[in-house]
């Protein structure tokens, strides 16, 4: 694809693995809502080595958590790679290049832009939303910083991070016309990957793949598809429901009815499954983002089921 | 305009504590028309304050004056006079925090208090309905977004929305909030302009982070003021 080059632009693992043209499998961990770094670490035992890269979430659903930038550097330290997230939400311009020199400076290669959900969905609702840049100005932020070695304020930065730049794309979110049009213009502003919310309505993501790829992005970027399975046909309903800009068919919530009362979470698994194998195999899709809600632990049943193991191992 | 909504009975009632003699100035335009802080708003307000201090026997003199606007000097002075005869222990204003401040300012020997929590600015959606539409950026970007604010009206202000968190057309923080994003969309794929918010609109330098001070064209600072 047109992105490969000789040179890395961060000489991350992901970044290697995707570049090779392997297909990629990266997971997610939310850091505990408190100090304790064997919670961290126990979570983190059972990604290591079933996946190329941990999505270390900022804040997730804005309620506080332990700094994803603490966390990532925990992973380090416990031999995985995390891909950090941050999100627009928290910080001002200021404060997220000095988190992004910082973390960095002690290992971190990858890092997902995001908005970030609103304050009123979490634990402060009242707290003042920052947004002094968006995600796509963040993105655009990074790239200047590891490619014009430049601080946004257009001071020159020694030693720049290079940095793996990733962000998120919600294909079933309105206006559906313009999803390509959102990505296509992160894809200007700079990013390397992408990682799709939760994919439940295939064909919807199948048509956005499709337009995505007839518009010439999905040479210019690493799409990894979001998995998330389903642990209990309740959470199925909530997502439905309660998550805005999620988009769960009524067939997929039917066949986890369908099955005996102790089965639901193993069929969850089967059908993610059943979809990490088409992706495989979709023209455009890069990967997958297995987001194993508070369900660490199954990952690396979920690995083997999916046939993803062993993970390459790049020079 | 500018719009206010009066401040809870209690807040003010606790605000007035120990002063005996207040006057309370309403403004006669923005908040007037919001139905906020006007001739009315003032005389509403006195009678609950004067019947809950009887109440408590501790009775207060309240006096009520409205002026045509208080961020204006002009309109301000008219209450020169019975301030300097009436010796108020305090005043109250029923104004936007422009006006309150002003007032505040012409007297500032004697404690002035809000009679009013200002909300925004706002557009008159039917009687008793406003709508915020303004956050005074000062860096006007209606002209690519079809005419919506984002950073009104986004809810995390973004520049290059929609968010992933758009519902069905509405913002991720409530069904009753009309997502800004989707309503540009649309009405720029009506308008056939979409292009203009195909280009990424960049970081942009804030504008709004330290008190704004305008002077227009062909007038500068008076020397002294009056």
């Amino acid at each position: 694809m047109s992105i490969q080059g000789n040179n890395l632009k961060s000489g991350s693992n992901l970044e290697k693995i995707l570049k090779s043209g392997q297909f990629a499998f990266t997971g997610e961990l939310g850091p505990p809502r408190g100090t304790d770094v064997k919670e961290v670490i126990e979570k983190a035992q059972f990604l290591k080595g079933n996946v190329d890269s941990v999505n270390i979430t900022d804040n997730q659903t804005a309620v506080v958590r332990m700094a994803s930038w603490a966390a990532s550097l925990l992973l380090v330290q416990e031999g995985l790679e995390p891909n950090y997230q941050m999100v627009c939400r928290d910080r001002n311009r200021l404060a997220m290049q000095a988190d992004i020199l910082g973390a960095y400076a002690l290992g971190i290669r990858n890092m997902l832009c995001l908005s970030g959900d609103h304050c009123q969905f979490g634990d402060h609702p009242d707290a003042k939303g920052v947004f002094d840049i968006d995600s796509m100005q963040l993105i655009a932020m990074v790239k200047q910083m590891r490619d014009d070695a430049k601080f946004l304020g257009g001071a020159e930065i020694h030693h720049p991070p290079k940095i793996f730049i990733g962000a998120a794309s919600n294909p079933f979110a309105d206006p559906f016309d313009w999803r390509v049009q959102r990505l296509a213009k992160k894809i200007e502003a700079g990013v390397d990957f992408i990682q799709t919310q939760c994919i439940y309505n295939m064909e919807k993501f199948r048509k956005f793949i499709h337009i995505a790829g007839e518009e010439g992005l999905t040479e210019k970027v690493y799409i990894l598809a979001g998995v998330t399975p389903f642990k209990s046909i309740g959470m199925a309903k909530y997502m439905k429901s309660k998550v805005p800009g999620m988009d769960v068919p009524d067939e997929v919530i039917k066949r986890l009815q369908g099955v005996e009362k102790g089965k639901v979470a193993q069929e969850g698994i089967n059908m993610a499954c059943e979809q990490i194998e088409e992706f495989k195999s979709m023209k455009g899709v890069h990967g997958v983002h297995l987001m194993a809600i508070e369900w660490e632990h199954k990952v690396p049943e979920i690995a083997a089921q999916a046939k993803v193991l062993p993970r390459p191992k790049p020079e | 305009m500018i719009v206010a909504k009066r401040k809870p009975f209690e807040e003010i009632k606790e605000m007035l504590k120990g002063y005996k003699k207040v006057l309370n100035v309403g403004c006669g335009t923005c908040v007037s028309v919001c139905l906020a802080g006007g001739e009315k708003e003032v005389a509403i307000l006195n009678a609950e304050l004067d019947m809950a201090r009887n109440l408590e026997d501790d009775p207060i003199e309240i006096h009520g004056q409205t002026v045509e606007r208080q961020c204006d000097r002009e309109y301000l002075a008219e209450l020169d006079d019975i301030i300097k005869k009436e010796k108020f222990d305090a005043l109250m204003s029923m104004a936007c925090g422009v006006g309150i401040q002003f007032l505040a300012e012409r007297f500032p020997d004697i404690p002035t208090f809000p009679g009013v929590d200002t909300t925004g600015l706002a557009v008159n959606q039917a009687v008793g309905w406003y709508e915020e539409r303004c956050r005074s950026c000062s860096q006007c970007v209606l002209g690519i977004t079809g005419g919506i604010c984002p950073i009104t009206m986004c809810a995390k202000g973004l520049f290059n929305g929609p968010c992933g968190g758009t519902n069905k057309g509405n913002c991720e923080i409530s069904a009753d909030q009309p997502c800004a994003w989707f309503k540009i969309h649309e009405r720029l794929a009506a308008q056939g302009r979409l292009s203009s918010i195909r280009k990424i609109n960049l970081a942009r330098g804030w504008k709004d982070q330290i008190p704004r001070n305008l002077i227009q064209p062909g007038y500068k600072k008076p020397e002294k003021v009056s």
